[in-house]
């Protein structure tokens, strides 16, 4: 969850892209991976960068990224949500987890609201399945959440990031 | 620490004889900790427990230890099973027997070693005793062994999962480890191991049940100058998480098995594909790839046997159809993760055209383990089609849950009513879903059949990726169908028609079926009813038509639903009404005339003003109106909206 701008982001691109000096075919998910997981998404400078390394159009490494979950094209707010969805926490009433941050954060999942202090996303299962449903709030695990504990939640998060 | 690297090379690792010297056993006796001078805890820390607090525990357990205890040892170990238990932690006190507590928080950890170093043991905490001969028993303490959790479970593959601390390779060599790896790749030839894994009659786990042996020869019976070996750890069906568990608790016993698969196929590139996001995975598989590489196990010329080979891991960028092999290569290879029509099979063409071969991580982890003790032993575990062991990652409402293995021929109903010990809070059981979203419901009917790749077969089912969650009454089986197809339309690569455009209509209907229309009119009802007559159809079209198995077994859980819930699906298609109460759109409210005050805040709510009344006076839904979003529900301070 880092914010960059201008200068030192470039800077890190082309410090990844270094890494990666063969500019293989095989090399661009990886490539993209790690930017990503530098940057927290992948910006348009960045595929571009790539494209011109590995010699690939924009189109074909955007149409790439797109297939895959994992890759974010705008930054993920301060605060981050994962919800799990996996069956276990399907079960014991993630959707109604999920209808209530969307909201609440006014914000569907895998978007960044626009203030960009939220942004929450689904994945499929965290493996805590006795304990769903499952969130991670910045990476800290809260279990056995239920719909109603959201809102209460989101003041919470709230509170935290008028007064950070 | 060197001359302990140095010494477990020679004397262990690199010993010609079965039988080691004494002084090697007394060294690795003690890094098993089996006679130990001071108390040591071990805390479970996988991911399922990290979710449940374990770090908290952790931490909390050095701060005692170095406070009140100097010299206890707290260390972090693999999972120990039930995951309803975490965080579970492990204490053996000197020549004592171990004792296992559950659900040991952060708070709970003071009054516990107090208790249990002041020989006051807090049965509440407890799950019971276990150790060997040569240790003092625990007197009036259950045996781990007498729960029907861990007495019906054949813990071969999770045999060291919670024994050993993952983090170190020196624990895994005095388990045993690593030492086959060696001797193969010194005393066998390529056909020999694929022969010896071929007679074992090991099948592949990820549903499929294709003899490894077999494809294994295909790869090296195929000329080439390079192979490659992938083991496929991305197990992303919703409710799966026994390789990645497995994974972080025994990481090792995964390495030694991709290298003598690797040495079998005569490869020297392994990758492992793992799951995104499974970062404490990552973490411990890096380490240990590391350590392995440190012990010279990994790399050029393997201590002199001219055998080389290195471990790559991948991470997966997600998506769900990269577990099928042909978009797993196309991902690997940089392109968008698209399945391939097959022939050519990957153990001809596979990544960069090279002969491929891909294993899951369970078959993996089978391998060292027949290759020390023999085909011929693995062939006594088991059925005759089906040798060894099945894990199951076991979740939904099951007293129990988390990662267990049984072995093949057990049935389904010893899993369900004593591993799992039935359901929780004493509610009717209703199904079990087995293999994700491309799995099958199973009712109470068909819980005799044996987990068996053929015995399951022959019922319709598939074992897919070891998922196995525990249905009540509480779901909604519809509801639960529409969840797999929601997933399976989300995760569709749109290669092929059938699966792409199939997935998105089965989704529509079956929300048809759970939605209710604010204002349905004869025109729509008779949609609705046209589409879920279209259900079955589009199903066997799918079934024959799609690419690959992700929209071939698509329809599954709808197909099986269907059979097993037909009057389900009716009630909610002709009665527009669903016994959990689940479907939110078919809920219908009414308003308790004695517990409302007539508080108008439920009237002012309601977005399509369904409520009528006066003030502190009793209000009534009109039940025509009513959306069923449940918006007074939730408002009602006084719970006098009731479902109906």
């Amino acid at each position: 969850m880092c914010w960059y701008f201008g200068q030192e982001m470039t800077e890190d691109i082309e410090n990844i892209i270094t890494k990666y000096r063969q500019g293989r075919r095989e090399d661009l998910i990886p490539l993209l991976q790690e930017i990503q997981e530098r940057l927290g998404h992948l910006p348009e400078e960045a595929i571009i960068r790539v494209g011109s390394h590995l010699g690939l159009s924009t189109t074909k490494i955007y149409g790439l990224a797109t297939f895959y979950d994992q890759f974010r094209f705008i930054p993920s707010g301060r605060i981050h949500i994962s919800v799990c969805h996996g069956t276990s926490c399907f079960m014991n009433g993630s959707q109604g987890i999920i209808d209530k941050l969307t909201e609440e954060l006014k914000t569907a999942p895998g978007q960044t609201s626009r203030n960009g202090n939220f942004s929450f996303d689904i994945v499929t299962c965290m493996g805590g399945c006795y304990h769903g449903p499952v969130i991670t709030v910045n990476d800290e695990y809260h279990i056995h959440v239920s719909q109603d504990q959201i809102p209460e939640l989101i003041r919470k998060l709230k509170y935290i990031i008028e007064n950070d | 620490m060197d001359d302990l690297k140095t010494f477990l090379i020679e004397k262990v690792l690199l010993f010609e004889s079965d039988t080691l010297s004494p002084e090697a056993e007394k060294v690795l006796s003690q890094i098993r900790r089996e006679k130990t001078d001071v108390p040591v805890v071990y805390v479970s820390s996988n991911s399922s427990s990290i979710i449940a607090g374990s770090e908290k525990t952790y931490n909390a357990l050095k701060l005692f230890a170095e406070e009140n205890e100097p010299g206890t040892v707290v260390i972090k170990v693999g999972c120990a099973g039930p995951a309803n238990y975490e965080p579970v932690i492990c204490i053996q006190m000197p020549g004592k027997n171990k004792l296992y507590f559950r659900n040991i928080t952060e708070e709970k950890v003071e009054p516990l070693m107090n208790g249990v170093f002041h020989n006051d043991i807090s049965e509440e905490d407890l799950i019971g005793q276990s150790g060997s001969k040569g240790f003092e028993l625990w007197p009036g303490i259950d045996f781990l062994e007498d729960i029907p959790f861990f007495a019906l479970q054949k813990r071969l593959v999770l045999g060291n999962c919670g024994c050993y601390d993952p983090g170190r390779i020196e624990e895994y060599i005095a388990v045993g480890g690593y030492r086959t790896y060696l001797k193969t790749i010194r005393h066998y030839t390529y056909d020999e191991v694929c022969d010896l894994i071929e007679r074992s009659g090991l099948r592949g786990r990820s549903g499929g049940g294709y003899l490894t042996g077999l494809k294994w020869k295909q790869a090296l019976n195929t000329p080439s100058n390079a192979r490659y070996l992938i083991c496929n750890a991305k197990e992303s069906d919703p409710g799966a998480f026994s390789d990645r568990l497995v994974m972080e608790s025994d990481p090792h016993r995964l390495i030694e098995g991709m290298a003598i698969a690797a040495y079998a196929i005569g490869s020297s590139n392994a990758i492992l594909y793992l799951k995104a996001g499974s970062e404490h995975a990552r973490a411990g598989i890096q380490n240990a790839i590391e350590q392995a590489r440190d012990y010279g196990l990994l790399g050029h010329n393997i201590h002199s046997s001219g055998y080389n080979l290195d471990i790559v891991v991948r991470m997966e960028p997600g998506a769900f159809v990269c577990g099928e092999e042909t978009a797993l290569i196309n991902s690997l290879e940089g392109k968008r993760g698209m399945p391939q029509l097959k022939p050519p099979y990957p153990t001809s063409a596979g990544l960069a055209g090279k002969p491929t071969v891909i294993n899951n991580v369970e078959t993996l982890m089978n391998v060292p383990l027949i290759m020390q003790n023999g085909p011929e032993w693995y062939r006594t575990i088991g059925t005759f089609s089906s040798p060894g062991t099945k894990i199951f990652a076991l979740a939904g409402r099951g007293r129990f849950s988390g990662v267990i293995e049984v072995e093949m021929g057990t049935s389904l109903r010893t899993i369900v009513e004593d591993i799992a010990d039935g359901i929780r809070d004493a509610r009717e059981f209703k199904a079990v879903q087995i293999g994700g979203a491309s799995g099958s419901f199973i009712t109470s009917d068909d819980l005799d059949t044996q987990v068996d790749f053929d015995a399951m077969r022959r019922q319709g089912f598939s074992m897919g990726s070891g998922g196995f969650v525990v249905i009540d009454e509480t779901s909604c089986i519809v509801d639960l169908v529409r969840y797999y197809m929601d997933f399976i339309c989300k995760e569709s690569c749109g290669k092929c028609i059938p699966c792409r455009e199939g997935t998105g209509r089965m989704l529509e209907i079956l929300e048809n079926v759970i939605r209710k229309p604010a204002n349905e009119d004869t025109g729509t009802t008779l949609e609705r009813f046209r589409g879920v007559m279209q259900l079955e159809t589009i199903s066997s079209v799918m079934k024959d038509a799609s690419l690959c198995g992700l929209g071939q077994n698509a329809p599954n859980p709808f197909v099986s639903a269907l059979k097993n819930f037909r009057e389900e699906f009716e009630e909610h298609i002709f009665d527009r009404k669903c016994r959990a109460n689940v479907c939110r759109g078919l809920r219908t409210f009414i308003i308790d005339v004695e517990k409302c005050t007539g508080c108008t805040v439920c009237a002012g709510k309601c977005p399509v003003n369904a409520i009528y009344g006066t003030r502190l006076q009793p209000y009534f839904i009109v039940e025509d109106k009513c959306i069923g979003c449940g918006i007074c529900y939730d408002v009602c301070k006084f719970s006098a909206v009731i479902v109906k």
